[in-house]
């Protein structure tokens, strides 16, 4: 005799799903053009190549001091604009250091398209498939960790393979998370479409900075 | 040594000690995954590899 609390109880499950869902999408497009405009700017101004370690540095802080305390609040999308446009500042002296090159606007306008199809594309897989991809968590999170070890010791080290091969298993790894975090949305585990953005979006920037790499590396010029 | 690399260093040390026990909390937590699942997974991420490097090729 439960039947139609259950059916009731599924159906708003999957309305609550819907919204953060939609709600998910629709800031991230936004909180992307606005990552844009801002890289648009710090082009302009010519930042120093300080700048996105700087904007890391600003960005993190926030991802891990403050975003946690209002992802719950009107001031949590304050905080997202915040994240995502001090890293489109980062961005702006990595890629005037790509337009210096001779095929630099192709380099750039091919990382942005590949992202991009990346991104519908795995995003559309998890969406359709409707798998739960949690189990991938673990891996992904000591797949980073090794990652991070590596690079801590290629700053020192500074072998350009070394380099590459963190690039293209960054790109793989943030993919994974793609998967990852679109299924957590999907099977109910992210009901918060604050840090749901939040997590997309580092996916997507960490793919176009990391294939930017390898294109550049790859390149003929 | 300049400052630069050494506040990238900080910064990848900082992440580090952010991450490590959450890694360790999600190894733990991670629901176990059939070998359906990891195909299913797999599939798409080897699809990526494959992408990329068409990007490679084509720049």
């Amino acid at each position: 005799m439960n039947r139609p609390v259950e059916l009731a109880q599924s159906q708003s499950a999957v309305l609550e799903v819907n919204k953060v869902l939609k709600n998910t999408y629709a800031l991230l497009s936004v909180t992307l053009l606005f990552s844009a405009f801002t890289a648009f700017i710090s082009m302009q101004m010519e930042m120093p190549g300080f700048m996105p370690l700087v904007a890391t540095f600003g960005a993190l802080g926030l991802i891990w001091l403050v975003l946690p305390r209002t992802a719950n609040s009107a001031a949590g999308i304050g905080v997202v604009f915040a994240i995502t446009g001090l890293l489109g500042l980062g961005l702006g002296p990595i890629l005037n250091n790509y337009l210096q090159m001779s095929n630099g606007s192709q380099l750039i306008m091919t990382s942005l398209g590949g992202t991009g199809v990346i991104f519908l594309a795995l995003s559309g897989y998890a969406l359709t498939s409707k798998r739960d991809f949690s189990f991938m968590g673990g891996m992904l999170v000591v797949g980073m960790v090794l990652v991070l070890i590596a690079s801590l010791a290629n700053i020192f080290m500074e072998i350009p393979a070394l380099s590459l091969a963190i690039s293209a298993i960054v790109i793989v790894i943030m993919s994974g998370f793609i998967l990852h975090d679109t299924s957590r949305i999907i099977n109910g585990g992210e009901r918060n479409y604050i840090m749901a953005t939040v997590g997309l979006y580092l996916s997507i920037y960490n793919i176009f900075v990391n294939l930017l790499m390898l294109l550049g590396f790859m390149s003929d010029d | 040594m300049d400052w630069i690399k050494i506040s990238s260093a900080l910064l990848i040390v900082l992440m580090l000690v952010y991450l490590l026990p959450r890694a360790k909390d999600m190894l733990k937590n991670s629901p176990k995954a059939s070998s359906n699942d990891m195909i299913a997974a797999l599939i798409p991420l080897l699809l990526v590899i494959g992408f990329v490097f068409l990007l490679i090729k084509s720049v």
